[in-house]
């Protein structure tokens, strides 16, 4: 077998944490096989970043490079990684499960009549593939069936990244033919929303709201619970796409990612977007009316009620034992 | 222009699912169903480039018969006509053999452009979109926010991780996956629910837009999450258990 590759992500020279990550996941499948993984870096300038995946754990690193692929582009990157799967013909390619990797990598299946295993927490024996259904609410094993490589990507936060590492790997180049006239989309430089007046990634106390809380009106009935706390608010982002709570104070993949000692979920039922921007938090407190809600498999205490009953009292034995 | 925008059905959301006997699907019997939710937000999209710039907005949607519902709420919303590929296999197949269904459905009407949702609420795979546009072969952008006609296609606002952005231009026929929250839904009106039913509306059955391949992504079975951490839940009355909260909080968390 050609063995299992696992591609890495960088935003201006420096890989993302998820890239990291995804070589754990792809240590995990080449491990069935009794080997290690490739790591593939992608871009027009690929030298530094090959040296540093090279310690990373894998048997070798390859560069696809091409002045083309300077910035991301979903032409760009599936034409250079369709001739690079007809010329290594992996059986595994893992990616991290990021925004450019759903992109893309869906498009890079599709033209080899296969289909990408996204967004993956587990991998097991077979290899079997988990991953979330129904908002979290169920879990999916997912096989590879038919000839051809597998496509695999891997949640954020779904396998713990490796800091120690390993002695430098082989590096190899690949030069893709890439046209300009095939690349039909031009995108901008990437740019940040509003500017960010609150960082909620450095508060200890976070108290989030989400859905439950029903209308803008009923808000300040969470806002003195944080008051009382003395802990920021946040918010899951059906808060924020309604304009209920700036964009800053949302907390999600496409929001930020927290880590406080305590986050207290109220009314945030937890879908896998919000999960990925707070499972990492010391402790989880989740109030929900719901007793199946996501949020209850991440949590460590959970009150199943209603809000509107519970987050007044909450407030009020807090304040009480502040006093 | 002419504008497709693909919906699904699916739960509704908050609704109680039930693995089904066969541990491979959810028990559909006793569920509600609605518009998947970043569906939505495409067909606002769409509804708006029309107001804008004129032309039509098609609703097309692959399905089994309850499927109608949704997508005659789409034409209550302001869509002009539907397509409503019949099908009772959409969970058998994988992300490529339902694309594969819209993608020859949209082909035969020729769009400008196309628009889906992001991710569906229920399989969430978050692929369709890109796949059609592959199937189809025209260029796509994912993760979009906001759309603007240029002269030579369109002018998207896509939207990154952590709270950055990006402008993306591309050309006509392309499509579009649409995040939800760049816009507000509109409601169906009485009018408009009234007109609905004078609508074309025009079913296909999904074995005449081709045979279905095998999938290459197969459920094999569907289970419970496994519990990431074990959750005391505190039980008694909405005071008693904010008691026992703080006490926690202050003694064992020692955040008070």
């Amino acid at each position: 077998m050609s063995g299992v590759y696992v591609v890495l992500e960088d935003r201006s020279g420096r890989f993302s944490r998820i890239s990291f990550e995804a070589i754990v996941a792809a240590n995990t499948l080449a491990a069935q096989s009794g080997s290690k993984p490739t790591a593939i870096v992608i871009g027009a300038q690929t030298e530094a970043l090959a040296t540093e995946a090279a310690t990373k754990g894998v048997a070798k690193v390859v560069r696809i490079q091409h002045p083309l692929l300077a910035q991301y582009t979903s032409d760009g990157f599936t034409y250079a990684l369709q001739q690079f799967v007809a010329a290594e013909s992996p059986d595994y390619i893992v990616f991290p499960h990021s925004y450019q990797v759903r992109d893309y990598a869906p498009a890079l299946a599709a033209r080899l009549a296969r289909v990408l295993i996204g967004d993956v927490t587990a991998i097991g024996e077979g290899p079997v593939f988990t991953r979330s259904l129904m908002q979290g609410r169920l879990s999916g094993n997912y096989k590879s069936a038919g000839a051809g490589p597998c496509f695999v990507s891997v949640q954020s936060g779904a396998f713990r990244a490796d800091s120690a590492d390993s002695s430098p790997a082989e590096i190899a180049t690949f030069t893709p033919t890439i046209d300009a006239a095939q690349i039909r989309t031009k995108p901008g430089e990437p740019f940040r929303g509003t500017a960010q007046t609150v960082d909620l990634g450095s508060a200890p106390l976070i108290v989030a709201v989400g859905r439950g809380i029903k209308e803008a009106d009923n808000l300040p009935l969470v806002q003195d619970l944080a008051t009382a706390l003395g802990a920021e608010l946040a918010a899951s982002r059906p808060i924020c796409d309604n304009g209920w709570l700036p964009i800053e104070r949302q907390v999600g993949s496409s929001g930020q990612t927290v880590a406080p000692k305590l986050y207290l979920a109220v009314g945030i039922s937890g879908a896998i977007q919000h999960l990925v921007g707070m499972k990492g938090s010391q402790c989880i407190v989740a109030i929900n009316k719901d007793a199946e809600a996501p949020i209850f498999e991440v949590a460590d205490y959970g009150i199943v009620g209603d809000l509107f009953e519970v987050v007044p009292a909450l407030t009020e034995a807090i304040k009480a034992a502040k006093s | 222009m002419k504008i497709i925008v693909a919906i699904k059905q699916v739960p509704e959301r908050d609704a109680q699912v039930r693995i089904n006997s066969a541990g491979k699907w959810i028990e559909e019997s006793d569920l509600q169903f609605a518009m998947n939710e970043s569906d939505a937000y495409a067909l606002e999209e769409a509804l708006q480039l029309k107001e804008k710039h004129g032309g039509e907005v098609i609703v097309l949607s692959a399905g089994p018969e309850r499927a109608g519902t949704t997508i005659r709420e789409a034409l209550a919303k302001g869509a002009d006509r539907a397509i409503h590929i019949e099908a009772d296999d959409l969970p058998q197949r994988d992300a490529l053999g339902v694309a594969q269904l819209l993608a020859a459905a949209a082909k035969s009407e020729n769009p400008d452009l196309v628009l889906t949702g992001l991710q569906s609420d229920d399989l969430g795979y978050g692929q369709t979109g890109v796949i059609m546009a592959e199937l189809m072969g025209v260029p796509h952008a994912s993760l979009i926010l906001h759309v603007d006609k240029t002269d030579t296609g369109l002018a998207v606002k896509r939207e990154l991780e952590e709270g950055w952005f990006q402008n993306i231009d591309l050309p006509l026929p392309a499509v579009l996956m649409i995040q939800s929250g760049g816009t507000k839904l509109r409601y169906a009106t009485l009018m408009g629910i009234k007109k609905a039913k004078t609508k074309e509306f025009r079913k296909i059955n999904s074995a005449d837009l081709g045979a279905a391949t095998a999938p290459t992504a197969v459920l094999e079975k569907i289970t419970l999450p496994q519990k990431q951490k074990s959750t005391q839940i505190i039980p008694g009355s909405a005071k008693e258990a904010a008691a026992t909260l703080v006490e926690k909080l202050k003694f064992e968390v020692r955040v008070l």
